[in-house]
């Protein structure tokens, strides 16, 4: 197998710390001791492929892949769409994406969700799709509804759709979620809070995108994603030249 | 001004949350039949060579009590330390596989092959691993570990080598309960606490 170079390391200060007081599970869940920070090995530096054909015509319609076409889903129509890079600026090709969503009342079709929200006979709540050559990917979706959870008092998530991306490696696997612009829950929200630099969780935030909205059917949102990207390696690999 | 550069940051994590497995094993959560299938359902396909195993064990808090919403992705060579997709590999070794705990027990198993030996960057062996990655609510960023096993020589591996806390590295270890059977717990906080890697 070809040696692409080590994975970049993590700046751990991007992401959510494991403890956070204001989002209570984190409590009894987050390590104590610090991680073991070492260079990424083929173990990281490999992982799984996943090829077009595991796709159904439905996959990335969410609107439509639970019924298999027969009749749409309640909600706001939306197109989420976007492109997966690295942070090299490369575009990150035939990369699987899987989300998850609540329906348009807030309720997750998971056999441990019981809010009073009712399900959606039509909406399941998941769909997949694997990213293009340019790393384009899309799905079409009604916009999930804000919920309530047990945290502090009277707690409510914005309205999110859970993202999940393998890349090519798996150190690269990454699990995170997208806001909606001007949805005034976000800035209520102790787990979108866990991220504690606000430029960062700014890029969790989907803008409104008219250009890719379709005229008297849906609204678009556009959700880039960044995947670690592989160090550079010339100068190691010619170090007999110098 | 400085120069600007082309690089750009990592997407921040976000907490995979209690309904991870809507997304990552519908079956699991009560979806059965959006997909034909769930994806990583086992890792091999019936001919893989080598010696199949099973590993079963729990996630627990720094209470004591098992998760029961954790879902765990596990990647792996084949028995002759081969990547899948790479040359000479075993084509019935997918090497991924997702598996959750039990949503009664907390329990999860994993059944495999059992990895062989795998070449480490700069010509270093690495012991049979088995790379896992785990997520759940209140994880607010997937934790990356290691499976080793307790009846292969752990002694020369590059990884477990770095561990500086000696005690610690037992916590990477799967212990045989049987033939062809292993136990792995991982411990997110205190007493025992598995390691978790930053790779
Ligand atoms: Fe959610």
């Amino acid at each position: 197998m070809t040696d692409l170079g080590p994975l970049i390391p993590r700046d751990r200060a991007m992401h959510p710390p494991a403890y956070d007081v204001d989002y209570k599970t984190t409590i009894a869940r987050s390590p104590n001791l610090p991680l073991l920070s070492l260079e990424s090995t083929p173990s990281e530096e490999t992982g799984p492929r996943f090829g077009h054909g595991i796709l159904g015509a439905l996959d990335n319609n969410l609107i439509y892949n639970w019924t298999k076409g027969a009749a749409p889903a309640v909600g706001e129509r939306v197109l989420m769409h976007g492109r997966v890079l690295d942070e090299n600026g490369r575009a990150v090709p035939n990369t699987l994406i899987e989300i998850w969503q609540a329906n348009a009342g807030g309720r997750y079709r998971h056999i441990k969700d019981t809010y009073l929200a009712p399900l959606d006979p039509n909406f399941g709540g998941c769909g997949r799709t694997i990213s293009d050559a340019e790393g384009r990917y899309q799905f079409l979706t009604i916009r999930p509804g804000a919920y309530p959870w047990p945290n502090r008092g009277n707690e409510w998530r914005p309205m999110h759709i859970h993202i999940s991306v393998f890349g090519h490696s798996f150190g690269q696997r990454l699990i995170t979620q997208m806001y909606f612009e001007g949805d005034p829950l976000i800035d209520r929200c102790p787990i979108a809070a866990t991220i504690k630099s606000r430029s960062q969780l700014d890029r969790l935030v989907a803008p409104l995108d008219m250009s890719h909205a379709r005229p008297l059917d849906f609204l678009a949102y556009k959700f880039d994603i960044v995947l670690r990207g592989r160090r550079q390696t010339m100068f190691e690999n010619k170090l007999e030249g110098m | 001004m400085v120069q600007k550069l082309d690089t750009l940051p990592e997407t921040p994590s976000q907490t995979a949350g209690p309904y991870v497995h809507i997304g990552t094993i519908p079956t699991f959560a009560g979806l059965a039949g959006i997909y034909p299938e769930d994806l990583g359902l086992s890792p091999i396909a019936d001919g893989a060579k080598g010696e199949i195993i099973t590993i079963t064990g729990s996630v627990f808090d720094g209470t004591g009590w098992a998760l029961r919403d954790a879902m765990l992705e596990s990647w792996q060579a084949d028995a002759q330390g081969r990547w899948p997709g790479s040359d000479g590999a075993d084509p019935k070794v997918g090497g991924f596989c997702r598996f959750a705990a039990d949503k009664d027990s907390g329990e999860f198993v994993l059944r495999t092959v059992k990895p062989g030996a795998t070449k480490g960057r700069g010509g270093t062996t690495q012991s049979p691993h088995i790379a896992l990655w785990i997520v759940a609510r209140g994880i607010n960023i997937g934790l990356q570990t290691r499976l080793y096993f307790d009846d292969e020589d752990n002694a020369a591996d590059p990884v477990l080598g770095k561990i500086e806390l000696r005690p610690r590295v037992d916590t990477l270890i799967a212990k045989k309960t049987g033939p062809g059977a292993y136990r792995f717990d991982i411990r997110l906080q205190g007493a025992g606490e598995t390691v978790f890697f930053d790779m």
